[in-house]
């Protein structure tokens, strides 16, 4: 009894919330690391970009709710990530028109357009908050939780409880999906091969007749509906507020790097590394072990490696170690 | 001739002062709060506080016979020191304030105090910093800074006796990484101890992060029959508090004064039921006075809007009492109009106040939030104490 209760306590406490952030990192990686390997610049306005797009599925989610139009014990939101995914993407592509494509007609070096990428991202966060406003939104509705940490304990008799958030499963679902789908059009469409081969060697890629304007546009397609996705999410499982979509970009960058910049798969392990990372070195395993120990062997401290101010530090130590060992990610993606 | 002799002083005394009023007709204060980050969902109540007292004595249009005051607007930025003193410095340099009302956040505020105000000889009264650290009991400040919030010591003690009262003998500190939520949760701390409670663990967490899951997993590991939340309602103390319910690792939270606002009710609404906080706030006539006054053009009961109304009117009476604009000169007035002797001013009654100073007489300020300034110049603390029932705010008693 003892020992489900220690296994009870680290799936409540840690993996189950670092499964579902370790999917929401893993999808705004994937972003990142697609425009990175295709259009080789690091995108910092990905976080806001993100923040847009889930802006315009909370504006949806509205009026929808305000037509009565639900999705039964699922968030109405994901009835409008159709909708986000087309108003981000249409952004996406107006920046492309009017920003991006003028530096790319110059051959403009990356760090070039990593600043011009700032610009972007400077002039969303100001229309983000311009539209919808700086506070936080909620949008989520429907069933809360799959199973409640007090429906847990009355169901089993354990004394710890497990929670698992509706939100946190259905991040879990959609994300599998999301990386499903990218990775057969990834490598089984003729679009997606062409987009591969633009990405491994961008003068074989034109050599053999591969229009570059049409890869761009169906990696701004692609990107918007990984970072609407991503930050839906993201905002059911927590909140919407785009002061935090911004702050986002941090352990997103973190993920792509970790797992190599330019390869989706490393995006998705560079995720969960980051997300897992964070929350089990500082995890105090004081309950845990209180469960597992015998009698009196029970410890008095909290047993937490690192306290929980340094987990920030945690992920970027991994990044470093990672970027001295293997200066291309976990997964061989391109040198930053 | 006596009587020609004092005619003609007063005349000539009359016709210089009228004269130096048609020289500068206008007196600037930077009101610098933050309005982007994690406290940009309240400091337009807090500014537009403010910039009431302003238009209050505009209206009566007496103030050092006939200066019109005029707010200038600056972005804190709340957790960028370095923006944030960027900005107040324009304010001095570029817009020729004679006085500051702000900053909002106790982090920014020292940085500004020290970069800026104090260099500048400039006179900075506080809304809602509330650090410990901001109490110079040495006068490092050269009197320039006042604050019409209460430190957070005493606040940490106000805690505990809530808490005691309560029976609770056992909590867990969750306090936001700055000057503000480590000063509070460190005086919380020793306050609590001293009165015989246990604190099993108080950890920091950053504000405005993705993701608690690692912060409530250690409290929840050190446990505690209370969670307190020393944070900010739009930072990270509203994901601590959200990952806590939903890991059921604590139900109930006693929060301080930066989560007590209508979002964390909208928020959490029953969630946080049997829960309780305090914040800077009484019952004196002045409270009603001013959410009278203040109508529908803001929210006068948000978090520190009342102090930011008395903040900029305590610089403008301290201007009247000193009878200049110069903050060199007027810092010394501050305490003097804030406290007794003197006929009591409350919100709506700054012009009544600006007649008894011209007149040579003395004010006691008392404002909307009854204020007294002690020590080194800071509020002495009046704290309402709430709990929730029913998924709404309940005021239980002031204290």
């Amino acid at each position: 009894m003892d020992f489900l209760n220690a296994i009870v306590a680290l799936s409540n406490f840690v993996l189950v919330p670092a499964i579902a952030y370790g999917s929401q990192l893993a999808l705004g990686a994937l972003g990142v690391t697609l425009i990175y390997g295709i259009l080789r610049f690091s995108n910092f306005a990905h976080g806001d970009t993100m923040a847009f797009g889930t802006m315009v599925v909370v504006l949806v989610t509205w009026w929808f709710q305000s037509m009565g139009i639900s999705f039964g014990p699922l968030p109405t939101a994901l009835l409008a990530l159709p909708l986000g995914i087309l108003g981000c993407m249409a952004l996406l592509l107006v920046t492309d028109r009017v920003v991006y494509r003028f530096y790319r007609a110059q051959k403009a070096k990356p760090v070039i357009l990593v600043i011009v990428s700032m610009g972007v991202m400077f002039i969303l966060n100001g229309l983000v908050r311009f539209i919808i406003g700086p506070d936080e939104q909620r949008f989520a509705d429907g069933e809360r939780f799959i199973i409640s940490a007090r429906d847990f304990k009355e169901m089993t008799g354990l004394r710890e409880g497990l929670a698992i958030k509706s939100t946190q499963g259905i991040t879990v679902i959609v994300a599998v999906i999301a990386v499903a789908l990218l990775f057969w059009f990834l490598n089984r469409t003729r679009t997606g091969k062409s987009m591969r081969a633009y990405s491994d060697n961008e003068d074989l890629a034109l050599l053999s007749g591969i229009n570059p304007e049409r890869v761009v546009m169906y990696t701004w397609l692609i990107v918007a509906a990984l970072a609407t996705v991503a930050g839906t999410l993201y905002g059911l499982d927590k909140s919407f507020k785009p002061f935090v979509y911004f702050q986002l970009l941090l352990p997103i960058f973190a993920s792509a790097i970790v797992g190599g910049l330019g390869s989706p798969l490393g995006a998705i392990a560079g995720g969960f590394v980051i997300a897992f990372s964070e929350v089990t070195i500082t995890y105090a395993w004081k309950k845990v072990l209180g469960y597992l120990m015998p009698e009196g062997l029970e410890p008095d401290g909290l047993v937490q490696l690192l306290s929980t101010d340094y987990k920030f530090a945690v992920s970027f130590v991994i990044l470093l170690i990672v970027l001295l060992f293997r200066p291309t990610g976990l997964f061989r993606g391109k040198s930053v | 001739m006596k009587k020609l002799l004092m005619a003609t002083a007063a005349t000539a005394l009359m016709a210089g002062s009228a004269f130096a009023a048609s020289h500068s007709k206008e007196v600037k204060i930077g009101v610098i709060l933050g309005f982007t980050g994690p406290l940009e969902s309240i400091t337009p109540d807090m500014a537009a506080g403010a910039e009431l007292a302003m238009t209050e004595v505009n209206e009566a249009g007496t103030l050092l016979d006939g200066m019109m005051v005029t707010p200038v607007r600056a972005d804190s930025t709340c957790i960028d020191a370095a923006a944030a003193s960027a900005a107040a410095e324009r304010l001095i340099t570029s817009d020729g304030v004679k006085g500051i009302m702000g900053a909002d956040c106790s982090g920014v505020t020292g940085a500004i105090l020290s970069n800026v105000a104090v260099p500048n000889g400039m006179v900075m009264i506080s809304p809602s910093a509330t650090s410990p650290a901001l109490s110079h009991q040495n006068n490092e400040d050269n009197g320039l800074f006042f604050r019409t919030a209460p430190s957070d010591a005493r606040q940490g003690v106000v805690m505990t006796e809530i808490l005691m009262e309560e029976g609770v003998k056992e909590v867990a500190v969750s306090y936001v990484n700055n000057d503000y939520g480590k000063g509070l949760a460190d005086s919380f701390q020793a306050a609590f101890e001293a009165a015989g409670g246990t604190v099993t663990l108080s950890a920091a967490h950053e504000d405005q992060k993705a993701d608690y899951s690692a912060e409530v997993g250690a409290l929840a590991s050190a446990g505690g029959e209370r969670l307190v939340v020393a944070g900010y309602v739009d930072g990270g103390g509203s994901g601590i508090v959200r990952a806590a319910l939903d890991t059921g690792a604590f139900d109930t939270f006693q929060f301080v004064d930066g989560m007590v606002s209508d979002t964390l009710t909208a928020k959490f609404k029953g969630e946080i039921d049997g829960s309780m906080g305090q914040v800077p706030g009484t019952d004196s006539p002045g409270a009603a006075n001013f959410e009278k006054m203040a109508g529908d053009a803001f929210n006068p009961t948000g978090p520190f809007a009342k102090e930011s109304y008395d903040a900029a009117a305590l610089i403008m009476l301290a201007m009247q009492a000193a009878g200049s604009t110069d903050p060199q000169v007027y810092k010394d007035k501050v305490m003097d109009v804030a406290n007794a002797p003197g006929e009591q001013i409350f919100p709506g009654e700054l012009a009544k106040a600006i007649e008894i100073l011209a007149g040579g007489g003395d004010i006691d300020y008392v404002g909307a939030t009854a204020v007294e300034l002690i020590g080194p110049g800071e509020s002495a603390g009046n704290y309402r104490q709430i709990t929730y029932k029913d998924g709404e705010e309940v005021t239980v008693k002031f204290r």
